[in-house]
């Protein structure tokens, strides 16, 4: 058999990725996740000296630290497999990503294994974040510059 | 030899098995009351996953010896696999049972293909016992091709759950009474260009229907031939275009297939499409199987094992994912059917 | 003030959705729909368009990931509007340091407390 029809076949048998069922649900982890964040960064603003732009800061903190715990006691795949990008998408999930890796790691000591595995997952995150940061910051700069736009 | 197709005019026996298991299948695996030994902790309470990978398949070879009262002196070859970079476990086993040993990659076939090995060695009268088998560690496995464990990735209704797991088997001479390796069937690594490794039965079952072609035409049998005919682990979704592709290439029927994969946890959809690595199959034929062929209730079983044979490079790179099937016939007909 | 709620709610789902089909449809593995959430949050606020968001939603765009990238040029153009071209480079962190820190302090302490489970 020819790998086309067979593609098509396969296609035909395997199941289909419930995608509404999977959209909802991420909707509703990511959403609690973040109205979650939301009420950590009330915290912050209530009981100490944070404005609404600058608690995000200890937020986010806040939220890595709850993601360890939940990663550590082996809760945060299960929220994962129900909720998807609804899990992987909040900074939790990036969390996640990192504390995961660090903890599979263990076994190869904390030099080569937890620090040089850290990051293998989330690396790529940092990688392209900051790069495009920088990209789009150095044209809006020279476009400015040029005096295209305006700060 | 035509076509992978072997005929084992001596006809060596399986004379013990011995198959070991992990606490998640102690809970969850409908076979777990035929296993020999389950273990309470995940790493054998060993300090890592690979240590706990050894023991399981140490303790599958020395109580498939015990059972024919073997020590492991008595032994001229160990032929064993995983799916751990380079085989560490086996050959951390090999090292502690001291047994002149070749290690085998089959990835989840490697149950087949070292029984296939073993029975080679044996009818051309080159050794009397050899132990064959394969294991897989969930966690060892899991991190090495996928993710962390606890890195929270969707799986969908295709994956597949690695096993933790071991079987061993001890092969020698035949005796009429034990169920007897009659023939077998090397298989040809078939590409249909699948490449989600989260959906290995897709890509596997092109690779059992293959082997099973070429074992039926190259030794003259029909399905009707087999009480069973089991694969290895290519799950609900693989077993399902398994029987798709043998309807289509004219099987009669497909009643007496079995999948090893699918029926681990017994269906349960927390596993998705089933099990899979290399102890899945080793651990129900060498179990299940193996005890039914010893009660007479199956009198003439095909053993499909399947495996896939991508690593975690080759999908990075963008490559398919290169399948196998061995394929390996054991009877309790006796010598004189050949 | 009861409505930042319903808004961080909503708005932070929905990028998760956008997650959820760029996975499911697009076929995007989980770090290549993150790569893209954070290159997509980092160039809307090239245009000045994620600050908004922040204000209209807090936490709903604060918590995604596109926030990381959002902050990360925010603080680069910060550095810039005072420093001229060098400050592209030397901003970067200003704004987004916590996730970072905190995620490199919180993986080591979990790999010193936990060990991975490979339950179901």
């Amino acid at each position: 058999m020819e790998q086309e029809k067979y593609a098509h076949l396969e296609k035909e048998l395997s199941p289909k990725t419930p995608i509404l069922k999977n959209v909802i649900r991420a909707f509703l982890t990511g959403g609690l996740i973040c109205l979650i964040g939301q009420f950590i960064a009330l915290f912050y603003i209530t009981y100490f000296n944070f404005t609404e732009r600058t608690a995000s800061n200890p937020t986010v903190a806040t939220m890595i630290f709850i993601s360890m715990l939940l990663t550590g006691f082996g809760l945060y795949k299960k929220i994962s497999q129900f909720g998807g990008a609804g899990a992987a998408v909040p900074i939790t999930g990036f969390g996640n990503a990192v504390v995961s890796a660090a903890i599979e790691h263990k076994s190869e000591g904390y030099v080569l294994g937890v620090g040089g595995n850290m990051f293998k997952l989330a690396g790529s995150v940092i990688l392209f974040g900051v790069f495009s940061a920088f990209v789009v910051a150095l044209i809006k700069t020279l476009l400015v510059k040029f005096g295209v736009v305006s700060w | 030899m035509k076509n992978g197709n072997i005929i084992f005019k001596t006809m060596p026996s399986i004379h013990s098995t011995g198959v070991t298991a992990g606490p998640l299948e102690k809970k969850k695996s409908v076979f777990a009351q035929q296993f020999d030994k389950l273990y309470e902790d995940e790493r054998c309470d060993l300090p890592t996953n690979e240590d706990g990978h050894r023991q399981l398949m140490y303790d599958a070879v020395m109580i498939a010896l015990s059972k024919a009262k073997k020590s492991p002196e008595k032994i001229d070859i160990l032929l064993t696999g995983d799916l751990v970079n380079q085989m560490t476990p086996s050959n951390f086993t090999a090292q502690a049972l001291g047994i002149p040993y070749i290690g085998l990659f089959s990835a989840c076939a490697t149950s087949v293909s070292s029984m296939i090995t073993a029975a080679l060695f044996t009818d051309a009268q080159y050794a009397n016992w050899i132990v064959a088998g394969s294991s897989s560690h969930h966690n060892a496995i899991e991190r090495q091709f996928r993710y962390p464990l606890e890195y929270g990735s969707q799986k969908g209704a295709t994956a597949q759950w690695t096993v933790t797991a071991a079987g061993a088997v001890l092969i020698g001479q035949n005796k009429p009474e034990l169920p007897s390796i009659q023939c077998a069937t090397i298989g040809k690594v078939v590409d249909m260009g699948m490449t989600d490794p989260l959906n290995m039965g897709s890509a596997m079952a092109p690779a059992a229907m293959s082997t099973l072609t070429n074992h039926l035409t190259g030794h003259g049998k029909t399905i009707d031939d087999y009480d069973t005919i089991i694969t290895g682990d290519l799950g609900s979704n693989g077993f399902k275009i398994l029987k798709a592709l043998a309807n289509e290439s004219g099987l009669p029927h497909t009643k007496n297939f079995r999948d090893a994969g699918e029926e681990f946890y017994g269906k349960d959809p927390t596993f998705k499409a089933g099990a899979s690595g290399s102890g899945c199959s080793a651990a129900v034929f060498f179990s299940d199987v193996y005890q039914k062929l010893c009660k007479g209730e199956y009198r003439r079983v095909l053993l499909i094992a399947t495996g896939a044979l991508l690593s975690p490079l080759s999908y990075q790179q963008g490559d398919t994912i290169p399948c196998i099937a061995h394929a390996i016939e054991i009877t309790r007909d006796g010598v004189d059917t050949i | 003030m009861i409505s930042i709620y319903i808004t961080s709610f909503i708005v932070g789902g929905l990028i998760c959705v956008i997650g959820q089909l760029l996975m499911d449809v697009a076929k995007l593995t989980p770090a290549h729909t993150l790569c893209t959430l954070v290159v997509t949050g980092s160039i809307l606020d090239g245009f000045g368009w994620y600050e908004p968001l922040i204000d209209f939603a807090g936490a709903g765009a604060t918590i995604p990931i596109t926030s990381f990238g959002n902050a990360l040029t925010h603080g680069a153009l910060a550095e810039a509007e005072k420093h001229g071209l060098i400050g592209v480079v030397t901003g970067m962190f200003e704004v987004t340091s916590s996730g970072i820190s905190a995620a490199i302090i919180f993986g080591l302490i979990g790999a010193l407390i936990f060990t991975s489970k490979g339950n179901i």
